[in-house]
């Protein structure tokens, strides 16, 4: 009998503490998916980060550390030079990476650290009640900018553009998923990220584009349309380094 | 055979000695007075297969040797005062988490930038907490070079035996004066580790963390780490007491402060007065059973010495619980005593009694 359908390995069976229609399930199960296709379980640590991501550790059947707010870079780099043989993941969101741990991500980033970033972006801190980030959009109305984010609080920047500057950086792409093809997309791109690693070619980071129902007042399905529409605007959907791709095409960077 | 005998600087010696104990992971950041450890540390590393790894920052430094000491290693950083207080995080999380590891303060002048000259003013932040939340962490002080090594070898084993980080407490002179040194042989002990993380290869994944969000939780965690706190002052406090047996005055002081009062000691004694030092070795856990068993044997003085505005004293005069006057002398900014200095005030705290 074929299996055709089922839990990934690296999932752990429990019920999550994420709200309703939240999509940190669907990144955590496509991880799970990606450590069980590239048979990583018995050699992966995961960082968790701060934020609602903190407890991910509850919901992998992988070893799990987890860093203080905007560290996750730093503990990794750590725990990849301590022991170069383990594959090492970070799963951070965008207030713990954009914001508190701008310089570890930057600078992880440029030593090409073999780790592997994930970035789940939804412009808002989700766990401490819906304050501003550095990519909540311009407008945006959060527990810290009551009537909309404002000039005064500067502009949401792109952290997968930036990274992506970085000698260091093997590859880098931001993703959504907001929608079935995006979700099958999302799969591939960090696959490619975690190839990356696995075939020791530098840092790797993907921006993963999810929703925040809870924080944003709306339902599941409104805040799927605001990730698909307001933030797809804003936050390009793409590639932005892939040295496997360059190499190929014969680009000398 | 004794060990050979050679000359090195005292942050040199103390990279040596690590390394000696089986460190081989070294996660630095440039800051004068300890800048020789970490550059003594790139140098030997790649020599015995270790990593050194210059950081972004204090923070980030401390984070890496978080994530190193989660898998298992034996593993280092080291700053001076300024980034001293920005491992502090790094140190509340690895006592949460009970990760093992060496954290060294070479102590400069503060508050603040302050300067680069030796001081002793970070006694409160390294013994009182520092970081968040109830914790401890063994602090060690050295006085000499020598015993910065003995001292340093022991740390990795303290830090091991109780999963908690320890503390290498120096000064800027500590780590600048060069004296002769020998490395004991080391019997490095590698225990299976197993709550470090590996892999889950065959077996159930392992979490480090030191979140719980349970308060009920949380309480019997803090419990757990506060029964290894209590073993920790029941067994590991340590202390040198010199020509304190018949001694009516008794100076208190530690590391360089501890060297140069020995030498005004020395001097008293050949004046006449009955004058001893008492060092500790450990800032925490205090000893303060020795100072107690001092002052109930008669001691009616003791003289605290220290670089800073007066920090140990408080401890001091817990310990003597007002058995005893306990007057203060300190030097502030920098500012190293003289054994004269010291000398005077010893007379002054001997006359004031007759």
């Amino acid at each position: 009998m074929k299996r055709i359908a089922g839990m990934p390995q690296a999932m752990s069976p429990v019920v999550t503490h994420y709200c309703p229609g939240c999509s940190h399930g669907v990144l955590h199960r496509i991880i799970a998916e990606l450590i069980d296709e590239l048979d990583l379980r018995g050699r992966t640590v995961g960082v968790a980060s701060v934020g609602c991501s903190v407890l991910a550790y509850n919901y992998f059947e992988t070893d799990f550390v987890q860093a203080p707010h905007g560290r996750a870079p730093a503990v990794a780099t750590g725990v990849k030079r301590a022991r170069p043989n383990l594959f090492v993941f970070t799963y951070q969101g965008d207030g713990d990476m954009a914001a508190i741990g701008t310089a570890e991500i930057i600078h992880a980033a440029a030593r090409g650290e073999r780790i592997t970033a994930i970035m789940y972006n939804n412009t808002i801190y989700g766990m401490t009640g819906g304050q501003m980030s550095p990519t909540t959009l311009m407008g945006a109305v959060t527990a810290t900018t009551p009537y909309g984010r404002k000039e005064e609080n500067g502009q949401p920047y792109r952290m997968a553009e930036l990274l992506a500057q970085m000698p260091g950086a093997a590859y880098v792409a931001r993703t959504h998923v907001a929608d079935v093809a995006n979700i099958v997309k999302t799969k591939q791109f960090i696959r490619k990220a975690f190839e990356a690693q696995l075939n020791g070619l530098g840092f790797s980071m993907v921006e993963v584009l999810g929703n925040c129902p809870t924080n944003w007042g709306m339902t599941p399905v409104e805040a799927n349309r605001y990730v698909l529409t307001d933030m797809l605007s804003y936050f390009p959907v793409g590639e932005f380094k892939d040295v496997m791709k360059e190499a190929l095409a014969g680009v000398h960077p | 055979m004794e060990p050979m005998m050679t000359m090195m600087k005292g942050n040199e010696a103390l990279g040596e000695a690590a390394i000696r104990a089986g460190c081989r992971f070294f996660f630095g950041y440039p800051i004068t007075p300890q800048s020789e450890l970490p550059a003594y540390m790139a140098r030997r590393m790649p020599e015995v297969g270790g990593t050194f790894l210059q950081a972004e920052s204090e923070l980030a430094a401390v984070n890496m040797l978080l994530g190193a000491a989660a898998t298992g290693v034996r593993a280092m950083t080291s700053s001076s005062s300024p980034g001293y207080s920005l491992k502090q995080e790094g140190i509340s999380y690895m006592i949460g988490c009970q990760l093992p590891c060496v954290v060294v303060n070479i102590m400069r002048g503060g508050p603040g930038l302050g300067n680069i000259q030796p001081s002793q003013s970070d006694y409160f932040q390294i013994v009182k907490g520092g970081g968040h939340g109830d914790y401890r962490m063994i602090a060690l002080a050295p006085s000499t070079v020598q015993e910065l090594v003995d001292l340093t070898i022991l740390a990795f084993d303290l830090a091991d035996a109780y999963r908690n980080p320890v503390a290498i407490v120096g000064d800027g002179l500590l780590g600048q004066t060069m004296e002769p040194v020998s490395f004991p042989p080391v019997q490095v002990h590698e225990e299976e580790k197993d709550w470090a993380l590996t892999g889950a290869d065959n077996r159930p994944k392992r979490v480090i963390t030191s979140l719980e969000l349970n308060p009920e939780n949380l309480e019997a965690h803090n419990r757990v780490l506060q029964a290894k706190f209590a073993a920790m002052e029941e067994r590991e406090t340590r202390w040198e007491e010199y020509r304190c047996e018949d001694a009516e005055l008794v100076v208190v002081a530690y590391g360089t402060s501890a060297r140069i009062a020995r030498a005004a000691v020395d001097v008293a004694r050949n004046m006449g007065m009955r004058v001893g030092l008492y060092r500790p070795i450990t800032l925490w856990p205090f000893p303060a059973q020795g100072l107690s068993r001092l002052a109930d044997r008669g001691v009616r003085r003791f003289l605290d010495v220290e670089m800073s505005a007066g920090q140990m004293v408080e401890d001091v005069k817990l310990a003597v619980l007002g058995r005893a006057r306990v007057d203060f002398y300190g030097r502030l900014g920098g500012m190293v005593p003289t054994p004269r200095e010291i000398l005077i005030q010893i007379q002054e705290v001997m006359g004031g009694e007759a």
